[in-house]
């Protein structure tokens, strides 16, 4: 058979068993495409996106990766309705089946987890499209506007990417013009109430007088991309529209983000599973697409004997096993529905699993030492989570606008442990301040661990 | 359903942000252009065409975290216990391991620039000051003109719509003839013909005596080797005289005189009068446009100070303009120097002169600037 029939007949009979066994996934649309491609959709995150010189430079990193042979790609998924996977047209068909049986695991989680949920319910269940139709918006901003302008906005608004309150709505009002009306919306929401009868929570900002007018923000922001397109004091409307842009697509890949662990491991789990029950596949084909799956789901390279990091197709396979064994099917189906990295490494990843994968805790010193430290399971559990927290980016929230319309922002230390990079801080702060137009400050501590100011 | 599209090669968007990438670090490089250029070995080899400027790649600019003196991570591996050493201290910083630091091991490329193009760009606004228009040049210089038809010819000078009417025209007598003939063919011709010239002679002449150490006679060759490359992109004819001094001048070819070095005292006078007597043979003033250029540490000898003085005043009568670049290794505040205070006498009597004094190679665009623009700024 040729090798794109011999794999819709894969295709089909998977699907088949796989509602059988119970996955419930929307209907997958399935593209082989060369490997440039699945190249340019690893770098840029979606087929079509917005055109910016740093995905230039991020492109040719992995371009060189590539040619030195450390990755292979096998696919990428965006979950929506109907769900669009894409494969590398030049993997065998062995891999290829497997992979479509990896993506229906994927399509599964995506549209019964709760994260994916909430975020893909705003969003429509069509990003690719809408990513697309980003991307010639911007297209037609750069013939209006000039190439060098429209760069300056998308300089900004994605340097601040990670810096969005993925919980606030992705269509978000503007704050209420009198405190009262706050009062009845967003404080006196029952949750608010239940929180803040908990012991030692105290409202940060007490409610103004009736009448007078709220400060803005009326609490530490921190979604920082929608509260510039909003209150920044003379923004061009094609650049507010870049901004909500950026924070439109930063928000679809939070639940990619915090879902990595646990979503991995459950598509390694149901490819391992469909292809062991698959009564349709011959005996060669199986054990070479075991060969693949070993590939993909090892702790580290076949000639080493320890790894600096962790692979999260590897730990969530392992974890996913472990609760099918112990607790049944059950309540693996709830857990894919309600947990993401965090609840799932912190339930599930226990200190016998811990030792049994060899998971050990080692510190990195600046002359590049490496040195393992003694550590229980609840330090390993902060590790692996570590860069998982607010997309790895520093906690940064507005502090206020001042009286000159300038900015000021908060780095929130205290989470953080450290100040900033302060050369680093600056080009971003001018990055913004060409949007603002106004001075800008952010608060952090200096290499002395005293309070300052950066400024642009 | 698996489908295979195959519309995906026709481009590549990483293609295209890597240009723009690319485009950013030209525009930043030619920015700062006379920087980096300054430090650029152009001298090693006078053949080359083009400069290679090392450059990094831009970096998009996020809030991050400084770093901290030590950072932890998970791992996984068999036989591994508290207090293993996985990896040992590097000493040495270049050498990367790996996640030690992030910069390092960068790629980076190297952006290789016509030196032609830098120069047409720089010397865009430049130009030789109070150049004349001079009756005539010694060499009657000609160039190609169009004049005139033939009916024999090169292909490419076929004439096609002049070659049509002739065809229209035989025809209009000939109704049944050939579409075109052989006597319809026209080709446009050309002549040479002489063209007034502005003709230009540059006197270079350099310092090396004991005292112009290293890096002050490269800085002067630099300097050089800039205004001539302008010149020669501008000016489709000049002349070039290359003089070096010590207590002697000599005449070099060009070639030589960017190698030249020497030791010994310091008599300027020597080149000046070798500069006056090379005009003045070999060129004739009521027919040449003059410049000198000269570089030195400003250090001269006493007793020559009145000899020098005569024959650049002698030599300012003549040509058109005398610039002085006055090298000094480090900052000394001391530009009171020998040399300098001739130059400034010069000035003060109302001859064409002008004084540079030149610190860092960063400072020598605007050195050329100085000399160069002098009209320009005289004008405005």
């Amino acid at each position: 058979m040729k090798p794109l029939p011999e794999l819709r007949h894969y295709e089909r009979a998977f699907n088949h068993l796989a509602r059988e066994l119970g996955l419930d996934y929307y209907p997958l649309e399935i593209e082989l495409v060369p490997a440039d491609f699945m190249m340019e959709i690893s770098v840029y995150g979606l087929p079509v996106r917005l055109p910016h010189w740093s995905f230039g430079v991020r492109y040719i990193h992995r371009l060189i990766q590539h040619r030195m042979g450390h990755s292979k790609l096998y696919e990428v998924v965006f979950p929506g309705n109907p769900g669009q996977a894409y494969l590398t047209d030049t993997n065998s068909v062995v891999e290829n089946t497997l992979v479509i049986a990896h993506v229906l695991g994927h399509a599964d989680f995506s549209k019964n987890n709760q994260l994916f949920r909430s975020v893909q319910e705003q969003q429509g269940h069509h990003i690719v499209e809408q990513a697309a139709a980003h991307a010639r918006r911007i297209e037609a901003a750069i013939e209006t506007h000039g190439a060098e302008h429209v760069e300056q906005a998308l300089d900004a608004a994605l340097a601040l990417e990670p810096h969005i309150d993925w919980h606030k709505a992705l269509r978000r009002p503007r704050y209420p013009e009198r405190p009262e009306e706050e009062t009845r919306s967003e404080a006196a929401s029952d949750f608010q109430r239940r929180f803040e009868a908990l012991t030692g929570e105290v409202r940060k900002h007490e409610i103004p007088a009736p009448g007078q007018r709220a400060p803005i923000p009326p609490y530490p922001e921190r979604d920082l991309l929608w509260f510039i397109a909003n209150y920044a004091p003379e923004m061009e409307p094609w650049e507010r529209d870049i901004f909500l842009t950026v924070r439109e697509e930063s928000r679809y890949f939070y639940p990619v983000f915090a879902c990595q662990i646990i979503n991995e491991g459950w598509a390694s789990y149901w490819h391992a599973r469909l292809l062991r029950e698959a009564d349709f596949l011959e005996d060669q084909f199986y054990i070479e697409a075991m060969k693949t799956h070993s590939d993909v789901v090892r702790p580290y390279a076949a000639t080493e004997q320890v790894a600096l990091a962790i692979n999260p197709y590897h730990l969530g396979f392992t974890l996913w096993n472990k609760i099918v064994d112990q607790q049944g099917m059950e309540q693996a189906w709830r857990i894919r529905q309600n947990e993401d990295d965090f609840a799932f490494v912190r339930n599930h990843l226990d200190t016998e699993t811990a030792n049994t994968l060899g998971l050990f805790l080692y510190s990195n010193d600046r002359n590049g030492k490496v040195t393992v430290i003694d550590s229980d399971i609840n330090a390993l559990h902060e590790a692996v989570l570590a860069s998982k927290y607010n997309y790895a980016a520093p906690h940064i929230v507005v502090e206020e606008i001042q009286r000159d319309n300038g900015l000021i922002l908060r780095h929130d230390y205290t989470v953080d442990g450290i100040g900033l990079d302060p050369d680093r801080t600056r080009k971003v702060l001018q990055y913004i301040k060409k949007i603002w137009r106004r001075p800008v400050q952010i608060l952090t501590l200096d290499k002395d661990g005293h309070e300052v100011s950066i400024a642009a | 359903m698996t489908t295979q599209g195959n519309w995906y090669d026709l481009f590549s968007r990483g293609a295209r942000d890597w240009l723009r990438h690319n485009q950013k670090v030209r525009d930043a490089v030619w920015r700062s252009l006379p920087e980096t250029l300054s430090g650029a070995d152009i001298l090693g080899n006078p053949d080359r065409r083009t400069v290679r400027i090392p450059v990094h790649l831009l970096e998009h600019y996020r809030f991050q975290l400084a770093r901290r003196e030590s950072e932890t991570g998970v791992g996984q591996g068999s036989d591994v216990e508290p207090g293993d050493v996985l990896r040992p201290p590097q000493t040495d910083s270049g050498e990367a391991g790996g996640g030690s630091g992030e910069g390092e091991g960068e790629p980076h490329f190297v952006l290789e620039m016509k030196i032609s193009d830098i120069v047409d760009w720089l010397w865009e606004e430049l130009e030789l000051p109070d150049l004349k228009p001079r009756a005539s040049g010694p060499v009657v210089e000609e160039e190609w003109q169009r004049e005139g038809l033939d009916r024999h010819g090169a292909r490419a000078r076929l004439d096609r719509r002049l070659t049509m009417k002739e065809s229209i025209k035989r025809r209009i007598v000939q109704p049944e003839g050939a579409a075109i003939t052989d006597d319809d063919l026209r080709y446009r011709q050309l002549v040479r013909r002489p063209r007034p010239a502005t003709a230009a002679v540059v006197i270079m002449a350099l310092d090396v005596s004991a005292s112009m150490d290293q890096r002050s006679r490269r800085m002067a060759k630099h300097l050089f080797f800039w205004v001539l490359q302008g010149l020669r992109r501008r000016y489709r004819h000049i002349e070039t005289v290359f003089i070096a001094h010590t207590v002697t001048a000599w005449e070099f070819d060009e070639a030589a005189f960017f190698k030249v070095s020497a030791s010994g005292g310091t008599v300027a006078s020597s080149a000046f009068k070798a500069a006056h007597g090379i005009f003045t043979s070999r060129y004739d003033p009521s027919r040449y446009n003059g410049y000198l250029l000269y570089a030195s540490d400003g250090e001269n000898f006493r007793e020559d100070r009145e000899a020098a003085f005569a024959s650049l005043e002698r030599l300012g009568e003549q040509i058109n303009f005398m610039g002085y670049v006055e090298i000094l290794p480090d900052v000394r505040g001391a530009t009171d120097t020998e040399t300098g205070r001739i130059f400034d006498r010069l000035t003060q009597a109302g001859l064409p002169a002008a004084r540079y004094v030149l610190m860092d190679e960063e400072d020598l665009w605007d050195a050329i600037r100085t000399f160069f623009r002098r009209e320009a700024e005289q004008a405005a």
